[in-house]
């Protein structure tokens, strides 16, 4: 199971992020337990929705556990580019990095839904579910395609929307928008 | 692969998901060639690939592909060996279009997904655009909801009947599915002004009432069509034909379904009952009573069946939403999300201040991040939506059934015959706009 491991709170005090958010949120911190965990992981809930976050590191022991717990299905995945949003609702333990993948998996015996959310730094990578959920085979190849994120052991990290040749990852915010350029008369630079 | 035996050792369930993985797995029904490495292929000597193997491509625009599908099929003689689902010919970017669209416009953007079944996409957007914002709708507008969608869902499974019949060579078949489709896109073009591409289901209610009248107009329809249904089931699943070429066509299994994500008639025909509407009711579906058609043999003909069935359940519904649909309002009267009534903007400064904010800047919605989904005639439709608290989502992502199930393609598709690819492809029922959106 993937609950052996706890993620290390002390090292997190030391984290970056963590600093800057301790002035303000002192007064919470210290009245509960730091974390809500669900298999080791900070779990929180957003809109009735339970959410995980987990450390790219127990990302895919998270996944195991939950498909063992009876998450039967990874209905969704995607990836979000936060280019230069700070996220007010990560849990302190974890590291905001430019890209998010989010998973929803759903349990149809206990008909619940949770969802992960797992950073994932520019440049960098995530374990492929592929030998978990064959069915994340087409939405890992959309996330990689859209946005560039690589999922480690994945059997075919290519695009899929967009063509093969295709340079660049068209979902990204720093990605321009098409547009058609337009002459006009006595423009600058027009004779 | 890091499952084995050990792994799936313990419990059913988790043995069958286990085989399923195996089945499914790396080097198995997918073929997973780029386009240069298929070009290469063909160039190659014929001992190098073997000389009775060779690749076919199929699409994308061939008449069975529904759309702009193509399929590279690795063939021995007539056997479909492994085969690669290619797709993003129609792929526009709605994504990335829906973050420059205020809430309110973002409905004209997503009903251009699933243009078979429009009213779920954006019943899904507005779902979840109401569940951030925190919104209740009126009662009204929910039974108004429900009852357009279980007409779209009749008219979807229509168009499958109809596309199905075509593929196989029933061409009667396709003129009634066609002739019974039509009346329905009458109806929703009386109520909400358009016969597909609706943009009438919005976050806070829906775009307009019903008609005065609807009510018989429905009756009338149903009236004709019931019987017509009974006409199918004489003129298909009597037929010895139609039960040949779709009988023990394209087994697929519960578990290598729910491994493969597969949601919707697939995932019924193979034998679990899992349907959103039922299992996790959002709308008023549970205070109305239906059942859920499921298969047996997890083959093309359960697929054609459960989706018939679907349709005479859906009739149930509908009939249900004309007794039941309560008086009141069909749009919500926060007056920061529905703009006002013209004439109110001639005699109110305060509405005509709120008719300009939403049609210019839209209404705010706050910071978070959710996840809806709805049963759409192609299984699980849902929209992640992540808002930044600005007045245009930050990221809008829809969770396309179709996509995910085209998956089940090349598995379907594995040691059966190219003709048989046909019947697989119409069975899964994709719809292109939803894939490649």
């Amino acid at each position: 199971m993937g609950d052996a491991e706890t993620p290390d709170e002390e090292t997190a005090e030391n984290d970056p992020v963590h600093e800057l958010e301790i002035d303000e949120e002192q007064p919470d911190e210290e009245a509960g337990p730091t974390e809500e965990l669900l298999h080791g992981v900070p779990v929180r809930t957003a809109f009735g929705q339970q959410v995980l976050f987990p450390s790219v590191d127990m990302y895919f022991a998270l996944v195991e556990a939950l498909r063992d717990a009876g998450f039967v299905q990874v209905i969704d995945l995607c990836g979000v580019d936060y280019l230069h949003r700070e996220r007010a609702d990560l849990p302190n333990s974890i590291t905001s990095e430019r890209f998010e993948v989010v998973v929803n998996l759903i349990s149809h015996a206990r008909r619940e839904r949770i969802r992960v959310r797992v950073q994932v730094g520019e440049g960098g990578s995530v374990p492929s579910l592929f030998d978990l959920f064959p069915g994340t085979e087409a939405m890992e190849r959309e996330a990689f395609d859209m946005f560039g994120v690589v999922f480690d052991d994945h059997p075919d990290m290519s695009r899929i929307l967009m063509p093969e040749t295709w340079i660049g990852h068209p979902l990204r915010k720093d990605f321009d928008t098409g547009r058609i350029p337009v002459q006009f008369k006595g423009a600058p630079g027009q004779s | 692969m890091t499952i084995t035996e050990d792994d799936t050792a313990g419990g059913g369930e988790l043995a069958a998901a286990g085989t399923a993985a195996r089945v499914m797995g790396r080097d198995n029904s997918v073929l997973r060639l780029s386009e240069q490495e298929a070009a290469a292929l063909s160039l190659a000597p014929a001992d190098e690939f073997g000389d009775s193997k060779m690749i076919i491509n199929m699409g994308p625009s061939h008449p069975s592909t529904h759309g702009v599908l193509r399929l590279m099929l690795e063939m021995e003689g007539e056997t479909v060996l492994r085969s690669k689902p290619i797709i993003g010919y129609l792929h526009t970017g709605m994504e990335k279009t829906g973050e420059q669209l205020t809430y309110l416009q973002g409905c004209t953007n997503v009903t251009r997904m699933d243009y078979a079944s429009p009213l779920f996409t954006e019943l899904a957007f507005s779902l979840a655009v109401e569940n951030l914002v925190g919104m209740e709708i009126p009662e009204r507008a929910t039974w108004i909801r429900m009852l357009m969608t279980e007409l779209n869902r009749m008219a979807s499974h229509l168009l499958f009947m109809a596309t199905n019949g075509m593929d196989l060579g029933a061409v009667s078949m396709m003129i009634y599915g066609w002739r019974e489709r039509e009346p329905l896109l009458r109806f929703f073009e009386k109520v909400t002004g358009l016969r597909m591409n609706h943009n009438y289901i919005r976050p806070g209610g829906v775009a307009a009432d019903l008609h005065a009248g609807w009510q018989q107009d429905l009756l009338d329809y149903l009236e004709m069509l019931e019987p017509r249904l009974e006409e199918y089931h004489v003129l298909m699943n009597g037929q010895p034909i139609w039960r040949d070429r779709l009988q023990g066509v394209g087994i697929i299994n519960e578990a290598e379904c729910l491994a493969l994500g597969t949601t919707g008639p697939i995932l019924r025909s193979a034998g679990s009952s899992w349907d959103l509407r039922r299992d996790m009711p959002y709308l008023a579906y549970d205070q109305v009573e239906f059942s859920v058609p499921v298969g047996d043999y997890g083959d093309c003909f359960d697929r054609y069946a459960i989706r018939l069935a679907e349709i005479e359940e859906s009739i149930r519904i509908v009939r249900q939403c004309i007794d039941k649909m309560p008086l009141g309002d069909y749009r919500t009267q926060d007056k920061k999300i529905t703009p006002p009534p013209r004439a109110r903007i001639d005699e109110s400064m305060e509405a005509l201040i709120h008719h300009f904010k939403i049609f210019t800047e839209g209404y705010k919605v706050p910071a978070g991040e959710t996840y809806a989904a709805v049963e759409s005639p192609r299984g699980e439709l849902g929209v992640y939506i992540v808002s930044d608290g600005s007045s245009t989502p930050y990221r809008m992502h829809v969770r396309a059934p179709s996509f995910v199930n085209l998956q089940t393609l090349p598995h379907l598709m594995q040691d059966g015959l190219l003709a048989d690819a046909v019947a697989v492809i119409s069975s899964v029922d994709p719809i292109m706009g939803e894939v490649d959106r």
